[in-house]
């Protein structure tokens, strides 16, 4: 019954405490980090993340769909047009200011994913108030650069990572 | 030497371990209820159990509701008997379950149109609630567990809509999942895990199915608690008065049982028409349709019981104010007890609130229309102003209504209010006659 005695004192007692409580602690976090993981993409779902696109039969004005990590890519083939009308535009009147140039590697190519920033649905080619494309969801609507201009998307249309590889393929991922 | 040795040994106190006994019963029915007291436990709590007389057909609605609750389960079950969750096959073994399985036809129409019933009295019962005061003192917690098992209605209920996987269930799953982008930092990252990939698939659709059983069996538990917490605050009535004495309750059986199964009755007559007669006129045809990531139907709409709310989320210009506001349109409910500090329960009593309740209840229909037109003109103009004042009704009617009100003159007590029920002295809602 010492311990009664010097209260201030860290006793036998406190350090078994505080080290079980430890090891308690760390064992619950290494017990829940696995079942917490297991609901994340595995190393399968990553590998398939990136594909390869022939792109040498699509014209000028045409816009082709493929489908990339589960998800819509819109490659369009922009027409002389379209670009002056991308390139042309304020960042002034930008909800999410980003000049076309930053968006492209080649101007006559535009390469966006086509899932709507808002919640996720597939905007409509060719439609809309600024002639790129319209989410029928929720009404958001994208210029030719894939760049929100009205809606309640908050940002532009993602430009996924890709590469020309050659002059008619394009690796996206 | 240690202090307890020295304690005289008649200054302990007795434990209790074992409890055995204390049951009314004799024999094998004794013998069971004096080790597991449940037999005394459902007497007390459901055949002796006092409630107040003057309880309307509006008080039904917690009966109908645990029915529908165990028929969901029931018929849940017996899909799950044949329902593959795998993106390959699901839409497959939905129609094979409508074509080939024995009565699948049946139970899958039973467990889709459940659902929306299930909603229907859910909604009546919060009305019930809203419009006779039953929030309050000392009922706010159990007001509380009522909240969360919405809650997790309206998770398992989303859930269930994805598993056919049509068209609406992709990009109804696509839409609801991209909700937590909103969160800040983090929020991309959190999609990627609730998906198990980059976009809603497989991975998605397999913990969907195994998610709306446990939710469905959560609920059943907090449904459990929904009903102990009742069974300790006793239930409200018309009159918003305590029951005082005998003359103002009845048992529970047979006279609450026999009015509750008639109330039963004719919901489930209801909703047998429905389900045999327009079985899908509740859904969504492009459900029909397999679903495609390639394409976004022109125009999605949630199942209509969550309509009110999408269109809370859609009249709000930003991404996560959206979000927040449809959450936190139902989440106010919670602060409804404070917020309407009125001491008068009923709204029998309350001319001013009684109207507050009625212009509730119809911006809820305004906004349920609104939540299924296109997000554009007029429609997002009407739906601001309807989710304005469903925000005003919470934080400026309610207390606004509890400072200025003069409530009526109330009777002293229950059997004086079913007097004055008789003389015509008051009118209160009922659905046939006396």
């Amino acid at each position: 019954m010492s311990d009664t005695n010097n209260k201030d004192k860290t006793t036998r007692r406190d350090f078994i405490s505080t080290v079980t409580a430890t090891v308690g602690v760390v064992g619950v976090g290494a017990a829940v980090m696995p079942i917490v993981s297991q609901m994340n993409p595995d190393a399968s779902v990553k590998a398939l993340a990136s594909i390869e696109v022939d792109i040498s039969k699509v014209k000028e004005g045409q816009e082709i769909t493929v489908l990339w990590r589960g998800k819509p890519v819109f490659i369009k083939r922009r027409s002389k047009e379209e670009i002056e009308k991308a390139q042309k535009v304020s960042l002034k009147d930008l909800k999410d200011p980003e000049e076309d140039k930053a968006r492209v590697k080649n101007p006559e190519w535009l390469v966006v994913l086509g899932v709507c920033t808002h919640l996720g649905c597939v905007p409509i080619g060719g439609k809309g108030d600024f002639d790129g494309w319209f989410c029928p969801c929720h009404g958001s609507h994208y210029d030719t650069s894939g760049r929100i201009r009205l809606g309640p998307a908050p940002t532009n249309l993602e430009v996924p990572k890709y590469e020309f590889v050659g002059t008619d393929k394009i690796k996206i991922g | 030497m240690s202090e307890y040795t020295s304690k005289p040994e008649e200054k302990f106190e007795p434990v209790h371990t074992n409890k055995v006994g204390g049951s009314p019963y004799k024999g094998v029915v004794g013998w069971i209820d004096n080790r597991l007291p449940i037999i005394r436990m459902f007497r007390h709590e459901y055949l002796d159990f006092q409630v107040p007389k003057s309880l309307s057909y509006f008080w039904s609605f917690g009966g109908i509701l645990t029915i529908c609750l165990l028929l969901l389960i029931l018929t849940g079950i017996s899909l799950g008997m044949h329902y593959k969750p795998d993106a390959k096959y699901a839409f497959e073994s939905v129609e094979k379950i409508m074509r080939d399985v024995n009565f699948g036809w049946l139970i899958r129409y039973a467990h889709m149109n459940l659902a929306s019933f299930f909603f229907i009295a859910v909604y009546l019962h919060i009305f019930r609630g809203l419009y006779y005061g039953s929030y309050k003192e000392p009922r706010q917690l159990m007001w509380i567990i009522g909240i969360v098992i919405f809650f997790l209605m309206m998770a398992t209920a989303f859930l269930g809509y994805t598993l056919p996987w049509g068209q609406m269930s992709y990009w109804g799953a696509t839409v609801i999942t991209n909700l937590f982008s909103a969160i800040p930092l983090f929020g991309e990252s959190i999609v990627t895990w609730l998906w198990g990939d980059y976009s809603v698939g497989d991975a998605a659709l397999n913990r969907f199915y195994v998610l709306h059983w446990l939710i469905a069996f959560l609920i059943v538990g907090v449904v459990v608690f929904h009903v102990i917490a009742l069974h300790i605050v006793g239930s409200n009535n018309p009159s918003g008065i305590e029951p005082k004495d005998t003359r103002d309750t009845v048992t529970f059986a047979p006279y609450t049982t026999s009015k509750d199964l008639v109330g039963m009755l004719v919901f489930l007559l209801i909703f047998v028409a429905v389900m045999m007669y327009a079985p899908n006129y509740l859904g969504h045809p492009d459900n029909y349709i397999p679903a495609n990531p390639m394409v976004t139907p022109a125009h999605i709409v949630p199942e209509w019981y969550f309509l009110p709310f999408y269109a809370i989320l859609r009249s709000i210009p930003d991404k996560l104010m959206g979000v927040v506001a449809m959450v936190s349109s139902i989440a106010v409910l919670g602060l409804l007890p404070w917020l309407d500090f009125s001491k008068v329960r009923s709204s029998v009593f309350r001319p001013i609130w009684k109207q507050c309740v009625f212009l509730f209840v119809l911006n809820f229909f305004v906004l349920m229309y609104i939540g299924g037109a296109p997000a554009e003109g007029i429609y997002l103009l009407i739906g601001r102003i309807a989710t304005a004042f469903w925000f005003a009704f919470f934080f400026i009617l309610a207390p606004l209504v509890s400072l200025v009100e003069k409530p009526l003159p109330m009777p002293q007590s229950i059997h004086e209010f079913e007097d004055w029920k008789k003389q015509g002295k008051i009118k209160v809602f009922q659905f046939f006659g006396k």
